[in-house]
């Protein structure tokens, strides 16, 4: 990213963008970053439920599940004797580019850290939920009983001593790769040429481009189907990213109904 | 072969084993040899985690692996496809055999040998055609068939180089209608790909894309890696599943080379190291046999059962094995003179299998057991028998993390609700005493590729937890203490045993180190660490715990805790850990090289013959003496190591060669063959024997077997594990981080069954077999798919056995669905297929529960007669006139059978 990127926040000489590549291809739903991300920052469990979902018990990113894989069996006929297909995919905060949660935060609990990320403050959040409508990826949640939003920090206090995030770390297949965007979005690259060389030519890489809807991702994906199929939006666009236009309109139209007001009382007969 | 070498392959075929899912670490190398280009093929009857990034995906009928494997055999032989260089030189396609011998092909599904009236083989006539028939005959009587059966001596036996003669007639053309390879083609000609689609289930399409990708990876220049782990074990034909897979990689010249071999993955941290070290009943540490106490009154006659006169190999140095384990035992007390206090070490008298002492316990035979870091209540097959078993003792001692089911069946399991166990009258005392985990002590871990690793304690245990050295050590010191002065020869054993381990801290912890060095082995005298096994002496100048970990503490140095990053040393990475024996990481990787001695090609080097240096070198520690040139031979008298020629690839083998066909050491059969499971059901089309004549059967009221071919029990099912639970629950259950990710017991079917019985996603469901009933909510799945199967549709079901009545989720454990039918050879559980049925709905609870069952099993027509209270009769409800025979020697406590051969639980 450029100095002009959102990401770089204003930091003098800040440390290269950080960020996850999710790679789905090679995920075996072992939801072993659900467990480490939880073990390292403290997450409570999110409750005993059989969703039958097949094996997702967590349902999605909430307040307390900020890894959360999911699982889609797809029934395919031909080429393969499965019948089926059994996509994971570890699903995570996209610290967007441009991050709508940040925007509407009134407190300034949210920020964008120095690594491009954005963290909530646990010490500073109101709980005044405004960041919630906000994410377009409904990834940002409130925690029942406490108030507060909560979501993926991508382990800012790991990164500050160095460290990779409790996710990746765990990862056993490398299907999270932690790792400097710029690094992780050529890496993305060749793979999802080598995979289309091997004929999945499904394969597709999401949210790492800069022009996409929210600036591009900080965690972005390389996943095997439609977005929609793995409960993403397929063209997620920053909320906040309308909001002079529609308060330009919003005035355009006051005014428009003024004058049309006036030109009433004007055009009235004597 | 390590998991790391799998990256080296160029297809991996993972068949009786969901390694994703319950080795999901280790599944990390199949993606990185994925990615470098290489085919990686399932084959499960159900589709998994493991499937699901699988290239090929194949179902089968669960419990048909043989007849899939034997149709891979005869595509090899009769597209003569095997790498025949390779076989020529390394196996014993070439011997030819005695002419006695009969296959199934014609005697309808036996060999030559069988006694039905013992259930057993004289496997005489399977031997070789030799000129020195070394094999005693003892074997052969009845009485010997009997104690190899009782014992599961047959496959200790295979281990040890049994007992074949050195020098066999061969014959190189492979033409003799006697030579192994001959023999292997009649044997496996009927496997046809039509037959495989009929008996498995598996579309003849599927099977030769199989067979296609497996020969076309393998040969001089590619190799195929084969895995597999419980869901071949477990079955009443389990040794011969893996043999039939070893086939297959022998004739394909994919054993002892990078990227080839077998890989069979144990089930949790140190399954390995408990049958190296074992807590198995017929071992002692290193595959020493457990003396028998007929076969083996003298230490001559036990170690001239280990080795034979005249075979080659290195079990001919058995007696400095034995010798120097029985120093590391019992010290200054063993001397020549006393045979080394052999007289001291217990003596087999039968069966004294994990599976026949829960029988005994049942029958009062046994007053007290120790259990640790097993919970058989929920984690072994027939949870009924195990609870009611633990139900009748005196006393019980469960060392855990948590209160498990084990240390609480007897006031919350399943037979409280119904009435087989009363609480207030249940007679076992439970000692529960809490214990370290793995990061509150230190140790070593001995996992799946026999890589020792050592532990650091990161922890102090809290409140009362300790290690299970410590608990060992104090119960030694303090029986020992109490016997001190007794004069009963009985008392000598543990009164003369060395137990002198420096301890330190507050709880007077002894130090694991000093028991590694013991293992390791010293010089007596001054105390010195041998660097490795080839030093130890039969005289009595060594001392060694187990020869196979010899060079462990070499040099006085911990190697287990070496800890060299991978990207400082070459990717056999010889720095990290150590592994046995003497640090080699691929067992009988003298096969690498071709009988020359040069690599088979440049893209599958690893160990070779350097002329110039006149010593074998490359990047492992060679699997052969070192400076043994390849054109080697031996002179016509020579036995033992010596007797093994410059290409006698497969060194602990009695005649140096690679086994296509077992000549013995086997209680089955010296040939895979295909057999129905004990449960099943369809026929055997391909043999008038139905099931593995030789399983171990326990006919008893409490341990019915539903009927072949049964109306009643229509379904298969099999049980497994989930990436989210650990075995029997007691580590995942009791967190709430893991429980979350599968909260509640669950029932995987097919859309079709569910249609057929009437079953709904999300509903409950229970399943029913002669043992029990157990319910769990319905997962509808496309994962399971019918089968076809010899005419008809086939429905499989399969279930998670993680559960039980303690922890944050708590349910029905499938265990309890299980019989007690097991392989003769080593005793292990057929616990992953049975037969079953399915109804919607939660089953009854209380009293009428077993009302239920005993209906079911009135309509499957098996005995009425145990009605709702008949299986209660030798249950927890416990008075003493219950008991039988309760000073019989048969309860020789204590030997506690867990692992390759043992527990259900676990691997």
């Amino acid at each position: 990213m450029g100095e002009q990127s959102p990401a770089s926040a204003g930091y003098q000489q800040p440390p290269p963008r950080m960020g996850f590549f999710t790679d789905t291809s090679v995920c075996i739903g072992c939801k072993a970053c659900e467990v480490a991300c939880k073990e390292w920052n403290q997450v409570p469990d999110d409750g005993l439920n059989l969703l039958g979902m097949s094996f997702d018990n967590t349902g999605g990113l909430s307040a307390n599940t900020w890894r959360h894989v999911a699982f889609i069996e797809q029934p395919r006929n031909g080429d393969t004797g499965s019948g089926m297909r059994w996509l994971m995919s570890s699903d995570v905060c996209k610290h967007c580019t441009r991050a709508a949660c940040l925007d509407v935060c009134p407190t300034g609990a949210l920020f964008r850290t120095e690594f491009g990320t954005v963290v909530v403050q646990e010490d500073i959040c109101n709980g005044c939920g405004y960041c919630i409508p906000a994410c377009p990826y409904g990834v940002i949640d409130q925690r029942r009983g406490d108030g507060r939003a909560w979501k993926c920090t991508l382990c800012y206090d790991r990164l500050k001593a160095d460290l990779t995030p409790a996710c990746a770390k765990a990862c056993p297949t490398a299907s999270i790769q932690y790792g400097p965007l710029e690094e992780l979005r050529e890496r993305a690259q060749a793979r999802l040429e080598q995979l289309h060389e091997a004929g999945e030519t499904s394969a597709r890489l999401y949210g790492h481009d800069p022009d996409d809807g929210v600036g591009g991702a900080g965690a972005f994906f390389l996943l095997l189907d439609e977005p929609e199929v793995y409960g993403l939006p397929p063209d997620p666009v920053v909320t906040t990213r309308d909001l002079p236009a529609m308060w330009r309109r919003a005035g355009l139209a006051a005014l428009t109904m003024a004058a049309a007001a006036v030109v009433a009382f004007l055009g009235r007969r004597p | 072969m390590p998991q790391q070498d799998l990256v080296n392959a160029d297809c991996i075929v993972i068949q009786g084993s969901n390694m994703a899912e319950c080795h999901p670490v280790g599944f990390q190398w199949v993606m990185e040899a994925k990615a470098r280009g290489a085919k990686v093929i399932h084959i499960d009857p159900r589709f998994t985690r493991t499937s699901a990034l699988a290239d090929l995906y194949v179902p089968i009928r669960a419990g048909t692996d043989i007849a899939f494997l034997g149709g891979v055999i005869n595509y090899i032989l009769s597209n003569e496809l095997d790498f025949r260089e390779y076989v020529l030189a390394y196996t014993n396609a070439a011997t030819i055999l005695n002419e006695d011998f009969r296959d199934t092909e014609d005697l309808d599904g036996l060999f030559s040998g069988y006694s039905p009236k013992q259930r057993a083989y004289d496997p005489t006539s399977w031997r070789y055609q030799g000129r020195q028939q070394a094999a005693s005959t003892e074997d052969a009587t009845s009485e010997g068939m009997a104690i190899h059966r009782q014992t599961a001596a047959g496959l200790e036996q295979e281990s040890h180089g049994p007992p074949v003669p050195a020098l066999t007639e061969r014959d190189e053309t492979l033409q003799h209608p006697r030579c192994v390879y001959q023999i292997l083609k009649r044997h496996f000609s009927r496997y046809t790909p039509e037959i495989v689609e009929q008996i498995c289930g598996v579309p003849k399409k599927l099977f030769l894309e199989v067979c296609e990708a497996w020969t076309r990876n393998s040969g001089r220049d590619r190799t195929t890696a084969l895995v597999y782990s419980v869901g071949w074990t477990q079955h009443t034909v389990g040794v011969q599943y893996i043999r039939a897979g070893a086939i297959i990689q022998l004739l394909l010249g994919n054993v002892g080379r990078p990227g080839g071999g077998v890989l069979a993955l144990r089930g949790h941290a140190s399954i390995q190291g408990s049958t190296d070290i074992p807590t198995l009943f017929n071992l002692l540490p290193g595959y020493l046999p457990m003396p028998h106490h007929a076969k083996h009154p003298t230490l001559e006659q036990w170690i001239g059962d280990i080795h034979q006169p005249g075979q080659k190999g290195f079990w001919a140095n058995a007696r400095a094995y034995a010798v120097s384990l029985l120093k590391a035992y019992w010290g200054e007390a063993a001397t020549a003179d006393n045979d080394y206090c052999y007289d001291y070490l217990p003596r087999l008298t039968g069966d004294h299998g994990t599976y026949r002492q829960v029988l005994n316990m049942i029958d009062g035979k046994i007053k007290g057991y120790f259990l640790l870091g097993q919970n058989p209540a929920v984690g072994s097959a027939h949870g009924k028998a195990q609870r009611l078993g633990m139900a009748n003792l005196d006393w019980l001692v469960v060392r855990d993390l948590y209160l498990i089911e084990s240390a609480t069946f007897w006031k919350d399991g399943p037979e409280v609700a119904t009435g087989e166990i009363v609480p207030t009258e249940c007679r076992t005392e439970v000692f529960f005493l809490p214990a370290a985990s793995h990061v509150e002590k230190e140790g070593t871990f001995t996992q799946t590729q026999r890589l020792l690793q050592w532990r650091e304690k990161a922890v102090d245990p809290p409140g009362d937890c300790r290690s299970e050295l410590w608990f060992f050590y104090h119960l030694g010191r303090i029986i020992k203490a109490k016997l001190a002065g007794s004069t009963l020869p009985r008392d000598r054993a543990i009164l003369d045993l060395t137990w002198d381990y420096p301890t330190h801290g507050p709880h007077d912890e002894p130090s694991a180190e000093a028991v590694l060095k013991e293992i390791n082995g010293y010089e007596v005298a001054t105390g010195r660490p041998v660097p490795g096994f080839t030093e130890l002496a039969d005289d009595g100048s060594t001392a060694c715990g187990c020869w196979i970990y010899s060079g462990v503490y070499a040099d006085g140095v911990n190697q287990a805790a070496r800890r060299k990053p991978r990207h400082e040393q070459d990717p056999v990475a010889s720095e990290w850990g150590w592994a046995w024996p003497a640090n080699r990481r691929l067992l009988y990787n003298r096969a690498s090289a071709d009988p020359a001695g040069r690599p088979w090609s440049d893209r599958k080097a690893y160990i070779w013959w350097d002329e110039e240096a006149g010593q074998w070198t490359g990047y492992d520690v060679p699997d052969f003496e070192r400076t043994k040139p390849p054109d080697y031979r031996p002179p016509a008298d020579a036995a033992g190591v010596e007797a093994l020629a410059g290409d006698d690839a497969f060194i602990m083998q009695g005649d140096g060669k690679g086994w296509l066909y077992a000549p013995t050491g086997l209680v089955d059969g010296p040939l895979p063959t295909h057999y129905e499971p004990a449960e099943s059901p369809v026929p055997n089309p391909l043999y008038g024997q139905h099931t593995n004549p030789t399983r171990m059967i326990y006919d008893r009221p409490d341990n019915q077997l539903n009927p072949a071919e049964s109306e009643v029990f229509p379904y298969v099912f099999s049980a497994g594990r989930l990436t989210e639970h650990h075995t029997g629950g007691g580590m995942s259950r009791t967190v709430a981080y893991l429980s979350e990710l599968q909260p509640e017991m669950f029932i995987e079917v097919s859309p079709q069954l569910a249609a057929e019985r009437g079953l709904t996603h999300l509903g409950w469901a229970h399943v029913v077999t002669a043992r029990a009933v157990v319910e769990g909510r319905v997962l509808i799945t496309e994962r399971l798919r019918p089968l076809r199967v010899e005419g008809r549709i086939i429905h499989q079901i399969w279930l998670p056995y993680h559960w039980g009545s303690q922890g944050l989720t708590t349910g029905d454990s499938a265990n309890d669905l299980f019989g007690i039918t097991l392989d003769p050879n080593v005793l292990i559980q057929e616990s992953k297929v049975g037969t079953c049925d399915i109804r919607p709905g939660r089953r009854p609870t209380g009293p009428a529960l077993l009302e239920y069952l005993a209906d079911y099993r009135r309509r499957a027509g098996l005995d009425g007669a145990s009605g709702p209270n008949g299986a209660s009769r030798s249950s927890g409800r416990r008075r003493s006139g219950g008991r039988t025979d309760p000073g019989k020697p048969g309860r020789a406590a204590g030997t506690r059978r867990r692992g390759k051969n043992a527990g259900a639980e676990g691997e």
